[in-house]
């Protein structure tokens, strides 16, 4: 299974574990990712404000250039997703648009090939099976909440879940040997760059998330985008009960690897703002199983 | 409260009603007013007007209020709103349309959120990616508040998560082309 892949601006930067987990599970999967080229801003969380065909027009470029490979498009980054699916949405809907927008590119571009939500792709098309079939290491007694947040599952054309309850993380979690924590955030906005450019509203958003999360009795969080990381990861120690909450953040890729035997480090873990390695060594989920039977 | 001439308010604003559904691609009457978009709305408590009351405005033809309305700015584009809607309105089309129109026309009652987006897009056109680093020294200078995040600043270094370099695409100046060609179409860049 091949696909095109673009990892955006963010995971070469602050959501660089989710990247290198990424990658490091999609080989043990067999899953070819293969990185566009040169590839270039999507623009997301700034050029819709300022201009809409600009705002098609930044993924387009990334989207011709997967298109000549005749390859369909993973996208980790939700909020890079729902801009790529936007174009993609825009180009088959208006013959007009198409024209306007590969003259912008200078590249010709029809969307005759997918974008799709990399969680989608380990998910629905890798499948839970095969997933389950790698797992050597259950995250057994691990209660996580999972955050879909906002791009991931809404416009409702644009997503692959149910954008009020989805369930595919939750199926995933499951799979790995977790425990799916039921709350009632899971898809409320983290404010994305809000934290920076608006904190006093910013953390006011997601400290609501994590308190829920805490709530509910979740030993965790996982995510599938770096904004959404970053807000409840670095910005965690900044909102007014941060310091209690001592919620660890995971990419749903990074459990995925720590289940298939991959080291913390190994997954750049070790990068996270809320050391995730105490909750893990208290589960025992690094050790062998076998090892934990042993001893029992 | 203020009072309005609604008469004239509705005559006068046609146009710009119609340039907002025309941009936006959504009609404004197909919005009938039940609020659910605004009980929704995880950032409503800061807003100035709630989404329903921004649809108000431009229905009665109050655009000057619409166009200075923070929530345009504030809003998150999350598309709560959108999937929570009875009659499928896109708010979240509407609210990008009418802070384009704001923004046109040099009002930004929302500086900081201003600045961070052309800041982040000065930074694309530049090197055809985000550096996040050079955009965050810039905009914690631009915005006066230099210490802002500065506690995160070292851990984020350390592991290698920012950089002082920007990484630069070699695309022969295409993204540069990019934002060339949609300002020849009149483009708001």
């Amino acid at each position: 299974m091949k696909y095109a892949y673009y990892p955006g601006c963010s995971l070469n930067a602050t959501g660089i574990e989710y990247n290198i987990s990424t990658k490091a599970v999609a080989k043990h999967l067999g899953l070819e990712l293969w990185e566009i080229p040169e590839w270039n801003c999507c623009g997301a969380s700034a050029a819709h404000n300022k201009d809409h065909l600009l705002a098609l027009a930044l993924p387009a470029r990334n989207l011709a250039i997967a298109e000549k490979e005749d390859l369909d498009v993973a996208v980790p980054c939700a909020a890079c997703y729902c801009r790529m699916k936007a174009t993609q949405m825009e180009v088959r809907n208006s013959a007009e648009m198409k024209k306007t927008i590969e003259e912008v590119i200078e590249m010709e571009y029809s969307a005759k090939n997918e974008v799709k939500a990399l969680l989608d792709v380990m998910v629905n098309h890798v499948g839970l099976d095969e997933i389950k079939e790698k797992v050597v290491k259950p995250l057994s007694g691990l209660k996580v909440a999972s955050y879909y947040g906002c791009l991931l599952v809404r416009p409702p054309e644009l997503g692959f879940d149910d954008p009020e309850d989805p369930q595919t993380m939750d199926n995933l979690v499951q799979t790995l040997g977790g425990t799916p924590v039921n709350w009632s955030f899971k898809v409320e906005c983290c404010g994305a760059g809000h934290s920076t450019a608006k904190p006093a509203v910013g953390l006011q958003m997601i400290e609501a998330i994590l308190r829920d999360a805490k709530e509910n009795e979740a030993d965790c969080i996982i995510v599938a985008c770096p904004l959404c990381f970053l807000n409840l990861d670095m910005h965690q120690k900044d909102v007014t009960s941060g310091q209690d909450l001592n919620l660890p953040i995971f990419y749903f890729t990074e459990l995925m690897g720590v289940a298939m035997g991959y080291s913390p480090k190994e997954l750049g873990m070790e990068k996270h703002f809320v050391n995730p390695v105490p909750l893990l060594e208290k589960k025992e989920i690094l050790r062998h199983p076998s090892a934990r039977r042993e001893e029992a | 409260m203020e009072e309005y001439n609604l008469n004239e308010a509705l005559g006068n604003a046609k146009s710009f009603r119609q340039k907002i559904e025309e941009k936006s691609g959504v009609k404004l009457s197909d919005c009938y007013q039940c609020g659910k978009c605004a009980a929704g709305c995880p950032v409503a408590f800061a807003m100035d007007y709630t989404p329903r009351q921004i649809i108000r405005l431009l229905q009665v033809g109050l655009f000057e209020e619409a166009l200075q309305a923070k929530s345009v700015w504030l809003c998150a584009a999350c598309e709560t709103c959108y999937a929570r809607c009875p009659h499928g309105v896109g708010i979240p089309k509407i609210m990008e349309a009418v802070r384009i129109e704001a923004d046109k026309k040099g009002i930004k009652p929302e500086k900081t959120l201003d600045l961070f987006t052309n800041l982040f897009l000065q930074s694309v056109e530049k090197y055809g990616r985000v550096h996040e680093m050079g955009m965050m020294v810039r905009y914690n200078i631009l915005s006066l508040k230099p210490f802002q995040d500065a506690t995160s600043a070292p851990k984020l270094f350390f592991t290698g998560k920012i950089s002082p370099l920007p990484h630069k695409i070699k695309d022969n100046g295409a993204v540069k082309k990019i934002f060339e060609n949609v300002r020849a179409k009149g483009g708001n860049v």
